[in-house]
């Protein structure tokens, strides 16, 4: 079954294009509604993207690919992404690291079997005054030690 | 440190973002005074203010400006808050907390270059901040500031906001237009530049976050009142972003031409733990090290380039004495070959290179030749691709190694 915006997500999207002159350009606000509407961007989500927009599915998917951020089958229901990138390293984001991945037992690049975590590193989040800092699906955590991570993770339902 | 703050003044008070609060402090009588004179009278005011780019080059904004040709229309503006530059994290809090300065800013652009159409690229991580200017722009449109007619002055204008979606490169001018077009952010060749064919083959001028926020103030006071500020060839004033090993890490607004080392002593509060410095990254992760004896070099475009450094988005980064220089730029390296582009061979293979060079000596199996090859490598990467990330990954290994060559030599055992 190949799938489809609801009534809401067409307005939406009907509404982005508006904003271009041609329909290509609304390829990345297009592929975060879909984001929104079935939580994550796979195949099928980009066949649907590729329709409305009359590009190939191949297209869709090599701009996706090209970018990190958007939402993937595989990540977990809360997105951990911890900055690695020097200004957190020098603030022991490493040992945030380490310390998520023994407490969830996964690895980077993993998620927990009951799909509630996923664990990421990524690049610099501009946060690096509140070092070190990570973000979990759309919210930020900064200035963070171990213990402020156990409470946060143990906070989230 | 008697000066006070103009594009940070209310980002602590509460409702800042909110456009009752934005009109209660003078909001939109800059935007007000654009309109109501000649387009080209407010490209001449922003060119005398000698305002200059805040986003990493600092080229002069009234003369990029000056650079769309009369003749072809649409003209495009990008805003570009993609901050990607690690160490900076300046205009996250303009959007967050002061949206409508850079909305105001947006629309003094806008009418200089006569564009109807603006896009702020967002990156993509800054959920909060994207919402927070779309609230922005909604309560701009109910008051007849953004669309059509705006200020009855017949002019329409529209503001979009287009988030990114993690990749540094976007941030890089062309790489951002490539991007909005609905593409991998693959940069583009310049000549020919944005201004005269960017965004969708039209001329597109692409300012950064801050640059903008400078505007509303710049109309409202005067190109001399700007002036008044900063050295003669870098005036103003600009937000630095203090990270790394200070006590006080944050994001300060200070004139152009402040000592570095009363920025980390006295606005920071100094050194983490009373350390010592090793070095100072001055201007985001692709500018050269200054080092402890060079605290006393001024923050402005010029000093940092005769210092073979850059004032850069002026992300200062403090590295004290216990940092691990090999460690430092290993990260830095992995952090550029993952945002290479992939499009050029010198920095998609040369990041990947100079990584795993660094990464080797790190893990002790380094050899003696790697020093020299890792210098080689970098002269083929520089000044050889489209973009200048191969640039910005080859200034910080030369410098790290150049300066910190014994830490190098250390690790390498043979």
């Amino acid at each position: 079954m190949s799938k489809q915006f609801s009534k809401e997500k067409m307005d939406e999207y009907e509404e982005i294009l508006t904003h271009f002159p041609n329909k290509k350009a609304a390829l990345l606000p297009t592929l975060r509604l879909v984001e929104e509407e079935f939580g994550y961007v796979d195949t099928e989500g980009c066949k649907l993207v590729a329709d409305l927009l009359d590009l190939s599915p191949a297209y869709v998917y090599g701009v996706l690919t090209f970018y990190t951020h958007y939402n993937r089958e595989w990540h977990g229901r809360y997105r951990i992404m911890v900055c690695a990138t020097l200004m957190c390293a020098l603030k022991d984001s490493l040992e945030i690291v380490e310390h998520i991945k023994k407490k969830l037992n996964i690895e980077i690049g993993e998620r927990t079997a009951d799909g509630k975590f996923s664990l990421e590193k990524v690049e610099c989040l501009a946060s690096c005054g509140t070092a070190p800092a990570i973000q979990i699906n759309e919210d930020y955590y900064e200035n963070l030690t171990p213990e402020k991570v156990d409470k946060i993770l143990n906070d989230l339902k | 440190m008697a000066f006070e703050p103009v594009l940070l003044k209310y980002i602590n008070i509460e409702n800042s973002e909110k456009m009752d609060f934005y009109l209660s402090h003078n909001g939109y009588e800059g935007a007000k005074k654009a309109l109501s004179m000649d387009p080209k009278a407010v490209t001449e005011e922003v060119k005398a203010s000698g305002l200059r780019g805040r986003g990493g080059a600092g080229f002069p904004t009234g003369l990029k400006w000056s650079f769309i040709p009369a003749d072809k229309k649409p003209v495009y503006l990008s805003c570009n808050a993609d901050e990607s530059e690690p160490g900076t994290f300046k205009d996250r809090y303009i959007l967050e907390r002061d949206p409508h300065e850079l909305l105001e800013g947006i629309i003094i652009c806008c009418w200089a270059i006569q564009s109807n159409q603006a896009y702020i690229y967002i990156r993509g991580e800054f959920t909060l901040g994207a919402k927070i200017v779309n609230r922005a722009i909604k309560e701009a449109r109910e008051k007849g500031y953004i669309g059509k007619n705006i200020f009855g002055k017949g002019f329409d204008l529209d503001v979009f906001v287009m988030r990114g979606a993690g990749a540094y490169i976007c941030g890089e001018e062309t790489a951002q237009l490539t991007s909005i077009e609905g593409s991998r952010g693959n940069p583009k060749l310049k000549p020919p530049f944005p201004a005269v064919v960017g965004l969708f083959g039209k001329p597109t001028i692409i300012n950064n976050v801050e640059t903008l926020a400078n505007l509303p103030h710049i109309m409202n006071k005067g190109a001399d009142w700007h002036k008044s500020f900063g050295t003669e060839k870098s005036p103003g004033f600009k937000i630095f972003s203090v990270s790394g090993h200070v006590k006080k890490p944050g994001n300060y607004e200070v004139p152009l031409g402040t000592p570095l080392r009363e920025i980390i002593y006295e606005y920071a509060g100094g050194v983490l733990n009373d350390k010592k410095i090793k070095a100072v990254i001055p201007g985001g992760s692709s500018t050269p090290l200054i080092t402890p004896d060079q605290l006393d070099i001024t923050m402005d475009y010029e000093s940092l380039q005769a210092a073979g450094s850059m004032l850069g988005s002026g992300a200062i980064t403090v590295l004290d004495e216990d940092v691990c220089m090999v460690d430092a730029i290993w990260n830095l390296m992995r952090f550029y070959h993952h945002e290479s582009c992939g499009q050029c061979t010198p920095c998609r293979e040369g990041t990947g290179w100079l990584e795993k060079l660094v990464r080797r000596i790190k893990m002790g199996e380094g050899r003696k030749e790697d020093l020299d090859n890792i210098l080689e490598i970098c002269a083929n990467m520089q000044g050889k691709t489209i973009c200048v990330l191969s640039d910005a990954a080859a200034m910080p290994m030369k410098s790290y190694l150049n300066t910190f060559k014994h830490e190098f030599e250390a690790m390498i055992r043979d």
